[in-house]
């Protein structure tokens, strides 16, 4: 009797374990090769973000205005993270990245302030703005980003900061008010907590 | 033997092409098809990683029961996307940085899936992988000629940045064919996608009706 019934549930069994084992086989190996090369794969990955970091960072601030690991040199004071750029030892900057409110999305922007109060930079680093309007802020479409370099904060903080359509001094886009209203904003709020913080960011 | 393989490519090229008529793989072609240089290099992730689910789906195929091809199917192609990604993440980083967020879209191209299935399941080796190879090409020359076409009518260039993909001896591969401040920006709007694509199918309907 219980022969039988052996007999009878094997195939059924054999089967469901089969199917099962083959199936965590096939997960096993695959989840294998995927973290062998995970780990082959890893420190590189880890090299090239270091290098793009830098890279977009020195994008902000000339290579001969600081001597630190400035990637390294972190910290993160909500909604900013902030790279402190020093020279011999003394503070030299501080490299804001901060999120905007776009007209299709989050701008994330990179802005660089000296320690004597002015913009070094600002750069676009990722948005998803309207293809032929709103991205004139990105470098590559056009150089408009690039004149906010070297203005002083003050400038930044008086009345006259805005676009022009809000009776301000800086250029809108042709058919884009709102891009650049936002990154022109930001910047005025990042300006703001740079100067009320720098003691903080640089102690 | 030479016929076998002559439809084949026939059928992933063109008879069975799986952007224009199975309309497999309509995710990725939509929403990288924005320039010719992004169309490009979706298309030779895609045909690689075809390539060799293809291949090795077909050398797996009598170990993989019929109860459980699918989950196995998805285990494999998605194995491979991520070892393309983590390859890519390494070693072309520049590339992975225009591509990345697309290389995980690759797993949703169901024409991968729909080739496993239909033909490298129940196929051997070689026939496979030259199944993959054909619908591969077949799928990114439809690709890049829809990037080609909405890069030309949104921005009036061909091949703009394409030292990303290729390298620096490319960096001046780009024709500007007009000036224009904006162009059509439609073309480069996802509803664009979809109007190119459908004219597209309805050019080759109409010039090659069955």
């Amino acid at each position: 009797m219980v022969s039988s019934l052996i007999f009878i549930a094997m195939p059924v069994a054999h089967s469901a374990f089969n199917t099962a084992f083959r199936l965590g086989l096939f997960s096993f190996l695959i989840i294998g090769l995927v973290s062998v090369m995970f780990h082959l794969t890893r420190e590189t990955i880890a090299e090239n973000e270091y290098q793009a970091l830098l890279s977009s960072l020195k994008a902000v601030i000339p290579a001969a205005k600081f001597d630190n690991d400035v990637v390294q040199d972190t910290l993160s004071l909500p909604p900013y993270s902030i790279y402190r750029a020093r020279y011999q030892g003394q503070p030299a900057a501080a490299l804001m990245i901060s999120t905007a409110q776009g007209y299709n999305g989050a701008i994330i922007i990179l802005t660089a302030y000296s320690i004597q109060e002015k913009i070094i930079g600002v750069r676009i680093l990722s948005h998803q703005e309207t293809p032929g309007l709103g991205d004139k802020i990105e470098l590559r479409k056009s150089d408009w980003i690039l004149g906010f370099k070297g203005l002083s904060l003050a400038d930044v903080m008086a009345n006259h900061w805005g676009v022009k359509r809000d009776g301000g001094d800086i250029d809108q886009f042709t058919g884009a008010t709102i891009t650049p209203r936002a990154v022109v904003s930001n910047i005025k709020q990042s300006a703001q907590f740079f100067l009320a913080h720098q003691r903080e960011i640089f102690q | 033997m030479a016929t076998q393989y002559r439809d084949i490519i026939h059928n992933g090229l063109w008879k069975n092409n799986q952007a224009l008529v199975a309309l497999l793989g309509l995710c990725p072609l939509l929403a990288v098809s924005n320039t010719a240089i992004n169309a490009l290099g979706l298309g030779i992730a895609t045909t690689l990683t075809l390539i060799l689910s293809n291949g090795v789906i077909s050398i797996l195929r009598r170990f993989i029961l019929a109860e459980i091809r699918l989950p196995v199917f998805v285990l494999i192609i998605a194995g491979i996307v991520t070892l393309i990604e983590l390859m890519m993440h390494a070693w072309f980083y520049k590339l992975y940085t225009q591509l990345g967020i697309f290389i995980p879209l690759i797993v949703t191209n169901c024409a991968i899936i729909g080739r496993a299935e239909v033909f490298a399941s129940k196929n051997a080796f070689l026939p496979s992988v030259l199944d993959g190879l054909a619908m591969g090409v077949g799928f990114s020359a439809v690709l890049l000629l829809l990037g080609a076409l909405r890069e030309i009518l949104s921005a009036g260039t061909l091949f703009a940045y394409s030292d990303i993909l290729l390298g620096e001896f490319a960096a001046d591969w780009q024709i500007n064919l007009f000036e224009s401040d904006s162009g059509l920006l439609l073309a480069a709007l996802p509803a664009g996608a979809f109007i190119s694509l459908g004219l597209l199918i309805a050019l080759k309907n109409s010039l090659y009706p069955d």
